[in-house]
């Protein structure tokens, strides 16, 4: 389990590089179309073939890394962020606003998570937030499930009577006692995540509600070369491994963690 | 909740319908006619009217009972829900099982690699895969259509693919938090048949965690209904719900979410109530605490 941990940690740095380097990988511009060469097979010249418009793909998938990665990534941090400051203030206060913020809690996790993410990703104005906003707005919620119940587990805690002992105020407590003992377990579960919030973020931009085009995110790509399913499969095929490697190594990732720092069994 | 939701969607629906070219007359007939000319709140009391007598609405387009819309294409999500299912469980349950048994071998890392695999692919490209050698490559399955069996197959394996890697997991995880335990050895110990040991003794005792997976799952059926109705042309409430936010039809969009989710809150009802059944421990705080 171990070495499989690292290996997909080098993947993933890989990948990063490769998206953060981008414009030097390829030779070839993203959005450049090219009516010389369309739907293009892979090749010496396109690795990945090219789209309906001669784009070439191997580029596109490499500049979609920087969204679909970057949104994905965002959007699991503001979920952690949102997840974190509810959860600490949740579990440390108790009593009936704790009931009420767990009752919108369930609420959120009752959604069946992707039209729920539809849903909100439809209010907001299209765009590159659009689809950030709607994966957090989906995600918060069982970070803050976490954090509140290791927030209870923690309340009673000999270090926490202490600091309230010498006159700590509420804030003091959540924030400079109870907040480090919370990282830890908020990262392992970032890590268990990420995996997720790339295939949904995938899900949102095949239904055309993510980044909007030239741009190119894989789900998009993906959506644009449904048409061309037989003619041209390579459309699909390249982006979809994209999404699938990454996810798959980000899933690796997260369970290493989790073994590594002993949460298994409360994750 | 969903209908501050649905309203607060960019796009006017008249717009959509009449065409940008009509002239100002009709647009505001046609508003009136539908209601939308109306303020937020007196069309969301108007809604709530409609909702307590068991009416949706009417589609903006087609001009059809929403009700009776959903009514009509709920069964066809439902069978492939169940398609799914009935793929999903056994394969899923026997692998996690098999893999628990014989735990640290060849077989129990390959069950492991698959399902992490399972859960890293998008529904909608394996989907898209499938078709292309299913139907367009071996042609041994028709791409996309409704009703029949031959219809139902390639979306079902489709939505069964990610059921089947979470189930492998948590079941094999499930069976091996009980296959130590003591009772377990006493019943090898007093010369029960393996096949008998499984059975009784680990499958009942893994079942709780496995069931509530699957109720959880019914929710991603209906995400991934949404994904693969789509694509495979399935007509269910999935695809309708897809073509009603295309459409900006809000009637059809409300609709669909309500009964999603009303579906959902009771299958997890139904979950809750067969672990009564399952674990006695359940039926006993159950009545202490009357």
């Amino acid at each position: 389990m171990q070495t499989r941990g690292k290996i997909s940690l080098a993947l993933l740095v890989v990948i990063a590089l490769m998206a953060v380097f981008a414009p030097h990988m390829s030779p070839h511009e993203p959005n450049a179309i090219d009516l010389d060469s369309l739907k293009q097979p892979p090749g010496a010249e396109h690795f990945f073939g090219t789209d309906q418009k001669g784009r070439d793909i191997f580029t596109r998938v490499l500049y979609g890394a920087r969204i679909s990665v970057g949104v994905a990534i965002t959007a699991a941090m503001l979920s952690m962020s949102i997840g974190l400051l509810v959860g600490l203030i949740s579990g440390y206060l108790g009593g009936r606003f704790d009931t009420a913020v767990m009752a919108v809690v369930d609420l959120v996790l009752s959604f069946p998570s992707l039209l729920l993410a539809i849903g909100v990703s439809l209010i907001l104005p299209p765009g590159l937030h659009t689809p950030m906003i709607a994966l957090a707005a989906v995600g918060w919620a069982s970070f803050a499930r976490l954090i509140r119940g290791h927030v209870l587990s923690l309340r009673e805690a000999p270090f926490i009577e202490a600091a309230q002992a010498v006159g700590a105020s509420a804030p003091r407590v959540v924030f400079v006692h109870l907040f480090p003992q919370c990282i830890p377990l908020s990262l392992v579960m970032l890590g268990l995540k990420l995996g997720g919030f790339i295939l949904l973020e995938a899900s949102l931009s095949f239904l055309g509600l993510g980044a909007q085009p030239p741009t190119s995110s894989w789900g998009a790509m993906i959506s644009s070369g449904r048409a061309y399913l037989v003619v041209s499969p390579w459309m699909i095929i390249f982006p979809g491994l994209a999404i699938a490697v990454t996810a798959l190594c980000f899933n690796i990732l997260g369970d290493a963690l989790s073994d590594r720092f002993g949460y298994r069994t409360t994750l | 909740m969903s209908f501050a939701l649905t309203k607060a969607l960019p796009g006017d629906p008249v717009t959509g319908m009449v065409g940008e070219r009509a002239s100002k007359e009709t647009i505001e007939r046609i508003r009136a006619e539908l209601g939308t000319d109306r303020n937020f709140v007196a069309q969301y009391v108007g809604y709530l009217k409609l909702l307590s007598q068991g009416e949706l609405g009417r589609s903006y387009y087609t001009n059809r009972d929403v009700a009776k819309d959903i009514a009509e294409k709920f069964p066809n999500t439902l069978i492939l829900a169940l398609a799914a299912m009935l793929i999903a469980i056994p394969t899923g349950v026997g692998m996690g099982f098999l893999a628990a048994a014989r735990r640290g071998s060849r077989l129990d890392q390959a069950v492991t690699t698959l399902s992490i695999l399972g859960i890293s692919m998008p529904v909608f490209w394996v989907g898209l895969l499938l078709m292309l050698f299913a139907s367009f490559w071996l042609k041994l399955l028709p791409p996309s259509g409704t009703g029949e069996i031959r219809f139902l197959i390639l979306p079902a394996i489709t939505l069964a693919l990610p059921a089947i890697a979470t189930l492998a997991r948590v079941s094999r995880t499930a069976v091996l938090d009980v296959i130590d335990m003591p009772y377990v050895q006493v019943a090898r110990a007093k010369g029960l048949t393996l096949r008998r040991v499984s059975l009784v003794h680990i499958l009942k005792n893994a079942l709780i965690p496995i069931v509530t997976v699957i109720g959880l799952d019914f929710g991603s059926y209906l995400n991934g209904a949404v994904l693969t109705e789509t694509i495979f042309g399935w007509d269910g409430i999935g695809r309708f719900a897809m073509e009603g936010i295309i459409k900006r039809d809000y009637p059809v969009v409300m609709g669909t979410i309500i009964v999603g989710t009303i579906t959902f809150v009771l299958i997890n009802l139904l979950v809750d109530l067969t672990y009564q059944f399952m674990d006695p421990r359940v039926r006993l705080y159950a009545r202490r605490e009357k």
